[in-house]
């Protein structure tokens, strides 16, 4: 569908605003802990795109840190998915190596740790 | 569901005789009472007559002062000179 | 004799329509260039009539009673201190949100029915959009003129119009409003004049007013009654344009229900900000958000439907999404203000056990279920010590620019999650009724100024939270973080202390 616009060009002047050229080389990267709630939304975070995947682990034990079931958190049980996608990523290498781009979703569930006293939360 | 005309006002001495007109003219109205005002519900059709208000003000009055009183409303509006319906299409 | 009085038909139609001329030097089309571009079909200007029939010495005469009666509580509030016979000091809060998030939007509204007025061609809905204008005016006017009161006392109020610019849950009515005027003049109208005013303002100013009187504060309830009675009239030219639009053209009826369904959707969003107002920042209640739903969208607005389906228009697309999303709403944006007012311009708190309880008995369906133990949890973590902060940037919807929090219709258990890619890049959104919202116009959406977005490109302010809430103009450990421990709670202690002592 076209625009529907009074100005004739208007495509010519859109102006982007959540392109990846304007986060300094960086890729805003987004995170989600599954049936836990209570964390308003996923997180997010910008990241050069050789940052090693193991880091948003790292990033995650931060932000989460406060919850009850995070300390039990077993990492390599962790269950990934990256954009719709089910994924078993390679902490060691990085994340665009990992299949991970501008603006990616990743969610993670943790096996076993379902949210404060069995609730989504 | 019933399809209710409606008429909301401030609770306050200026629209005590407009409440009183609408009670009187529009015969199984629903009440619902909250602080600072007052919404009133009927079967598809809500009138407000002129003549009423002012036989309880006891001076003369124009539907238009409605508007100093009057906190919302729901139905279509047909105003004149002597009344104010809220009516949904039938 | 005297000479016999003019019927209110008469006089509308001498003051308004008699009014207006027909240019001799000018084609029209080049007088009203904006009212045509956006695909609606209109036959005859003249089929438009104000059923108010409300001419401006009229308007000028009422108004200025209004405003007298308005200004003379307003004065009598301040004199008797009536700040010291609230219901509570967190009551205060609504009015931080009020100031910061809904009067800046009465300005956008004003500005924008100062431009529709222009540019529309027919003179009944010049004069009705000139006069809604100036209403908008006055509403922002009223409402800075109230709350300056309580400003003299309380802390998170001072610099509400750069706060809209620039604080991230701001972005929530600024984008909508930058969104509707940037819109078509009919779009517009349907925008707020339909869906906003007509659907749901009465949500807004109906039972939160009535609120605000229950919760001791006068002037409140006052200026919200004032404002409500200009309402009427725009509700009025809300439901007047729709009917108009639908029997002007059947052309008009496809592009009228996609305004419809977004701007419903996208006033639903903004409203759940008032959700949470009502059923958790009210100290005295007057009755829950979703009885207040029920009320004013599935019987009043089912009403309205029910007399549109003449014209083949249909309820709006996500209106039982959002019904049923109201049984959790107030709960999740709760949840929202609380982990992140350390980096909002107003406080938060935990309901009391009291006000869970309230809670249960008005949301069976939902509270103990999902909402109770998220609560309670973090009340656990308040007695520790360790009262509950969100300590990351949230995601952002690309539509209504909310955090992403809302869950999958049915399963509240899981983050409804959506996305689109346009030109290669995706985009995120809290909803069908956002993506669906995106999807149709991309192109506008790709220009939104998402705030986490934005401060980690380097435009507000700096890379840390510190350097953020600097910029934000929020005064650090004054305005913001949980009401308990705050300047505004120990001056709340000081006056009831006072009470006290002056009554023993
Ligand atoms: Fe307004
Ligand atoms: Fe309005
Ligand atoms: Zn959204």
């Amino acid at each position: 569908m076209s625009v529907v616009a009074i100005t004739p060009d208007y495509e010519k002047h859109i102006q982007y605003r959540d392109e990846q050229a304007l986060y300094h080389g960086a890729l805003l990267v987004y995170v989600h802990w599954e049936e836990h709630l209570s964390f308003v939304s996923a997180f997010a975070v910008s990241l050069p795109p050789d940052t090693p995947f193991g880091a948003i682990c790292e990033i995650a034990k931060g932000i989460y840190g406060d919850h009850p079931d995070a300390a039990q958190i077993d990492w390599m049980k962790v269950e990934w998915m990256i954009d719709s996608e089910q994924a078993t990523p390679d902490f060691g290498k990085s994340i665009a190596e990992n299949g991970v781009g501008h603006k990616s979703l990743i969610r993670f569930w943790t096996p076993g740790l379902h949210g404060y006293q069995g609730t989504p939360n | 569901m019933t399809q209710f005309a409606s008429i909301t006002l401030m609770q306050n001495d200026d629209a005590r005789p407009i409440i009183d007109a609408i009670l009187a003219d529009n015969p199984g109205v629903r009440i619902l009472s909250m602080p600072g005002a007052v919404k009133l519900d009927c079967d598809s059709r809500l009138t407000v007559s002129r003549a009423s208000v002012e036989e309880r003000l006891g001076r003369p009055w124009s539907l238009q002062e409605i508007q100093l009183v009057l906190v919302s409303m729901a139905g279509n509006l047909e105003e004149d000179d002597d009344l104010f319906t809220l009516s949904w299409h039938k | 004799m005297t000479a016999k009085k003019l019927s209110l038909k008469q006089r509308y139609e001498f003051l308004t329509r008699d009014l207006d001329w027909e240019p001799s030097y000018q084609p029209v089309d080049s007088i009203f260039p904006y009212d045509q571009f956006e695909g609606i079909k209109i036959k005859d200007w003249s089929g438009w009539e104000d059923p108010f029939r409300l001419t401006m010495d009229s308007y000028w005469k009422f108004q200025a009673e209004k405003e007298r009666k308005l200004y003379a509580v307003i004065d009598a509030f301040a004199q008797n201190n009536g700040q010291t016979g609230i219901s509570d000091g967190r009551y205060i809060n609504v009015l931080k949100l009020f100031l910061t998030a809904i009067s800046p939007a009465e300005y956008q509204a004003h500005r924008a029915f100062a431009f529709t007025g222009r540019h529309l061609r027919g003179a009944g809905t010049r004069v009705a959009c000139q006069m809604q204008s100036i209403d908008e005016l006055r509403h922002i006017q009223t409402q800075i003129h109230t709350i300056s009161h309580y400003n003299k006392f309380f802390d998170g109020m001072s610099e509400f119009p750069i706060q809209h610019d620039r604080v991230f849950y701001l972005s929530v009515p600024k984008s909508f409003f930058d969104d509707a005027r940037s819109a078509g003049p009919f779009e517009f109208m349907i925008a707020i004049g339909f869906a906003f005013e007509y659907l749901l303002t009465n949500l807004l100013f109906v039972p939160f007013m009535s609120g605000a009187a229950y919760n001791g504060d006068m002037s409140t309830v006052t200026f919200g009654f004032s404002a409500q009675s200009d309402e009427s009239r725009h509700m009025t030219l809300g439901i007047e344009v729709i009917k108009f639009l639908l029997e002007q053209h059947p052309d008009n009826l496809p592009i009228v229900q996609r305004w419809v369904d977004k701007w419903f959707w996208r006033g639903f969003r903004l409203l759940g900000v008032v959700a949470a107002m009502m059923d958790y920042m009210l100290p005295k209640k007057v009755m829950s958000w979703k009885e207040a739903w029920d009320i004013y969208f599935v019987e009043a607005g089912g009403a309205l439907f029910k007399d549109l389906a003449r014209y083949g228009l249909k309820m709006p697309k996500y209106a039982n999404v959002a019904t049923e999303a109201c049984e959790h709403i107030s709960h999740q944006n709760w949840g929202l203000f609380y982990q992140l007012c350390h980096v909002a311009g107003f406080h938060a708190w935990m309901p009391d056990a009291e006000h869970m309880d309230w809670l249960s008995e008005k949301y069976p369906n939902t509270f103990d279920k999902y909402y109770r133990p998220r609560f309670e949890m973090w009340a656990k973590q308040e007695k520790e010590g360790k009262r509950f902060y969100f300590n990351g940037l949230p995601q952002l919807c690309s539509c209504c620019q909310l955090p992403m929090l809302y869950t999958e219709p049915g399963d509240p258990t899981k983050t409804c999650f959506r996305n689109s890619t346009f030109k290669g890049t995706r985009y995120h959104f809290c909803s069908d009724g956002c993506k669906d919202i995106f999807d149709n116009e991309p192109e506008k959406y790709v220009q939104s100024w998402l705030p986490v977005n934005q401060i980690f490109q380097g435009n507000c302010g700096g890379a840390t939270v510190p350097e953020v809430l600097d910029w934000y103009k929020i005064n650090v450990g004054v305005d913001n973080c949980d009401y308990v421990g705050s300047p505004d709670e120990t001056l709340w202690k000081s006056w009831m202390e006072q009470r006290f002592s002056e009554a023993g």
